[in-house]
């Protein structure tokens, strides 16, 4: 018995010591709620999968996709990814988990978001009120969620004016320029509670449905080429939709809060697992 | 190694932005001991040597020698008015047209030591040249030129802002020079220095020479006015 | 400014506790922009001697060029390398995106001209100086260029050390070829435009400060070198 255990543990150390890699490229939101850093030690432990993460907005994400430079993609950007798929670049679309996102503002809220009944109502009180308002404006899957907020609230294809700035940069560059200013913007929730630079800002608006922010796996197709780790991603994706993986998203939390939830169609196995 | 000499400029003419520095000059260059190449200022004595030495494209004329080009060219050396310093030791610089040459580098080493030695810079070997005083820099180019023991030897204005100290040492070494059978020619203001070193002498004015005689004639009995005026301290141009 | 002390404390804080993941990306950055340091010098130093001794055709316009690319914005730089060596580019068969590799061929392009530039215009005047004796002495062109390369070496160093200052501090380039993977590609600048993303301020300005106590540190061992071997006298 002993033995056994002594050529396991070998068998393990060995394993590890060479334990693969293979590239994904993920949303800068994703990557900034700190969720990351939670599942990859968990990646490696479970399946000995080195995951590297290229931490791009999600237009870049896409594009380093059908390039076939990633073995996979995480991203929140639902036309997007189907269209992915659809131009056979990906070889399906899996949800993960979503979080949501939330409306940011500063203290004062001159706009009057708070007691706003849906997410197109607060948008409509910044445009009337002129409130600067900071868009990401980069093309990333956030940048997408909002416009079509926008247009839900009656603004077609985003909103005009002095007031409406959009920055073009990251999340967090976004919520700096926030901040910097006194404006509103909205972010996802994982985002805003990891963000070190908060200022004068605060949560002013959340909860309406229509905020809810879906995250979805799509291996890219091995067509691409032999260095496209489909063996892998595969891997990956039966541990992302998991029963671990499943009490890791749920359990993960920031001062208390619950930022991601599971919503992966799992298999029998795994569900057997649970 | 074939001979040098003798040298047949013929119709040599420079001309820079389309004036004319010196030409035509015809000038032929034989024997053996030193040529004082005289003059007043601007009459074109440093590019004259300059135009020798194959240092100055020529507008018009040429320049013949007893033997190819190419092998001519590594026959000679030359020593700048302002003598150009390496960026080295001492030792490196008088080294320098050794290696050049592809001299192994501990013959190059034992020869570079001597010539320290024998222009008084012994126990400099390892100081920086550029850090030398005006007189060091003059005998360390001197040496520098003379390491390769070159038939012909230009020098323009050798003991320009020396001491006399200085300038005796310079000579001295001119001296030995010739007698190890280097041809010199040297461009002087230094009247008294043609006096004491040259064995002929050419007068250069406006840029063409205007008379060309063994020292002794020269200085005893110059055939031209200008020279004559030259010689006597008046104005010439 | 109370960020700019925190920033300080932090920076004191990493170097302190032996932060191993500091001392990971410190010894990346070095170890990348080291590399790129000697490639892009072996080209740059030689190509500035020979534009100061050769006369030929194209040598303004080469010139000219250098000088020029010495302002190439670093992003468009990193975009270009980025194209190349995709899956999908003309060199995406090499597999070399997202490695240190592609970082140091990014950082190449981006230094040589800023070094070659450098290098070419203190060359010229040693050349200007040198240029009767060289030619009086018959040195062939190569003797011409070793011999620049070697009485130039101090300036040679300066243009060496501006090449250095630039690499280390680029992230734009790096960036988009690295892809700042953690444990794989992640150095001090792209740490910091991390970090400044999340708001950090006073971690990215910890890292910062490390950052330029790191490029002065090399500065200054570099200076030093070369001071006991000329003996500090010019």
């Amino acid at each position: 018995m002993r033995k056994l255990t002594l050529a396991m543990a070998v068998a393990l150390t060995g394993a590890a010591a060479s334990a693969e890699e293979m590239k994904m490229a993920v949303t800068t939101s994703f990557h900034n709620s700190g969720l990351a850093e939670v599942l990859l030690p968990e990646i490696k432990k479970d399946t000995n999968i080195d995951v590297q993460l290229l931490v791009v907005g999600t237009g870049q994400a896409i594009k380093l996709g059908e390039a076939g430079d990633v073995d996979a993609v995480l991203v929140h950007a639902k036309a997007a990814e189907e269209q992915f798929v659809a131009d056979g670049h990906g070889t399906h679309r899996r949800e993960i988990m979503y979080n949501d996102f939330v409306i940011i503002g500063p203290k004062e809220d001159p706009a009057g978001i708070t007691d706003a009944a849906t997410a197109g109502d607060a948008f409509a009180a910044i445009a009337e009120a002129e409130a600067p308002f900071i868009s990401r404006g980069d093309d990333s899957g956030t940048h997408k969620k909002e416009l079509g907020l926008w247009s839900a609230a009656g603004f077609g294809a985003g909103a005009q004016g002095d007031w409406y700035k959009a920055v073009g940069a990251g999340m967090g560059a976004a919520l700096n320029t926030a901040a910097g200013i006194d404006g509103y913007i909205m972010s996802d929730r994982a985002s805003w509670l990891n963000f070190g630079n908060k200022g004068n800002l605060e949560l002013l608006f959340s909860g309406d449905p229509l905020l809810f922010n879906q995250y979805a796996y799509l291996p890219v197709d091995p067509a691409k080429g032999d260095h496209i780790k489909s063996d892998l991603a595969e891997e990956l994706e039966a541990w992302l939709t998991s029963a671990r993986a499943k009490e890791l998203i749920d359990g993960y939390t920031i001062n208390g809060e619950q930022l991601f939830t599971f919503n992966a169609e799992m298999t029998d196995m795994s569900k057997a697992a649970e | 190694m074939s001979a040098l000499l003798p040298m047949r400029a013929s119709g040599v003419c420079v001309h820079r932005r389309g004036k004319r520095l010196i030409g035509p000059v015809d000038l032929v260059l034989d024997g053996q001991g030193i040529t004082a190449l005289i003059g007043p200022n601007g009459a074109g004595k440093s590019t004259l040597l300059k135009a020798l030495h194959g240092l100055e494209r020529l507008s018009a004329g040429r320049i013949d020698w007893a033997c190819p080009q190419h092998e001519a060219q590594q026959m000679q050396a030359f020593v700048f008015q302002t003598p150009v310093m390496l960026r080295r030791s001492v030792l490196d610089n008088l080294m320098y047209p050794l290696r050049l040459a592809r001299t192994p580098r501990a013959a190059a080493r034992a020869a570079a030591a001597q010539w320290c030695a024998r222009i008084g810079l012994e126990g400099m070997e390892g100081r920086l040249a550029t850090v030398l005083s005006g007189g060091e820099r003059q005998k360390l180019a001197l040496a520098r030129a003379l390491i390769t023991s070159p038939k012909l030897l230009f020098l323009d204005e050798p003991s320009a802002s020396l001491d006399g100290s200085a300038t005796r040492e310079i000579e001295a070494i001119l001296t030995l020079a010739t007698g190890a059978g280097t041809r010199i020619v040297m461009a002087t203001h230094d009247m008294g220095q043609a006096r004491r070193l040259a064995r002929e002498v050419v007068f250069l004015r406006r840029g063409e020479v205007h008379e060309a005689a063994p020292a002794a004639t020269f200085f005893d009995a110059p055939a031209t006015r200008a020279a004559a005026a030259f010689l006597a301290g008046d104005i010439v141009d | 400014m109370n960020d700019l002390l925190d920033g300080l404390t932090q920076a004191a804080w990493l170097v302190i506790s032996l932060n191993p993941d500091l001392y990971e990306i410190a010894a990346r950055s070095l170890r990348v922009t080291l590399a790129a340091l000697v490639i892009a010098c072996a080209i740059a130093l030689p190509l500035s001697a020979l534009l100061a001794v050769q006369r030929f055709r194209f040598r303004r316009a080469t010139i000219a060029v250098l000088n020029a690319l010495m302002g190439l914005p670093p992003v468009v730089v990193g975009l270009v390398v980025y194209v190349f060596l995709s899956r999908s580019g003309p060199l995406g068969v090499l597999g070399l995106l997202f490695t240190p590799t592609a970082m140091v061929i990014a950082q190449v392009i981006i230094i040589v001209p800023l070094i070659a530039s450098i290098a070419h215009q203190s060359l010229r005047e040693l050349w200007a100086e040198y240029h009767d004796l060289l030619i009086s002495m018959n040195a062939g062109r190569a003797q011409r260029i070793a011999t620049l390369l070697w009485d130039g070496r101090r300036a040679l160093l300066t243009a060496a050390l501006a090449g250095f200052g630039r690499g280390v501090g680029e992230v734009g380039a790096i960036m988009v070829v690295g892809g700042n993977i953690d444990h794989a590609t992640r150095v001090m600048t792209t740490a910091i435009a991390l970090e400044t993303g999340k708001g950090n301020f006073a971690l990215a300005l910890g890292l910062g400060f490390v950052l330029i106590a790191l490029s002065v540190m090399v500065n200054l061992a570099i200076h030093w070198l070369s001071r006991t071997e000329t003996g500090g006298r010019w």
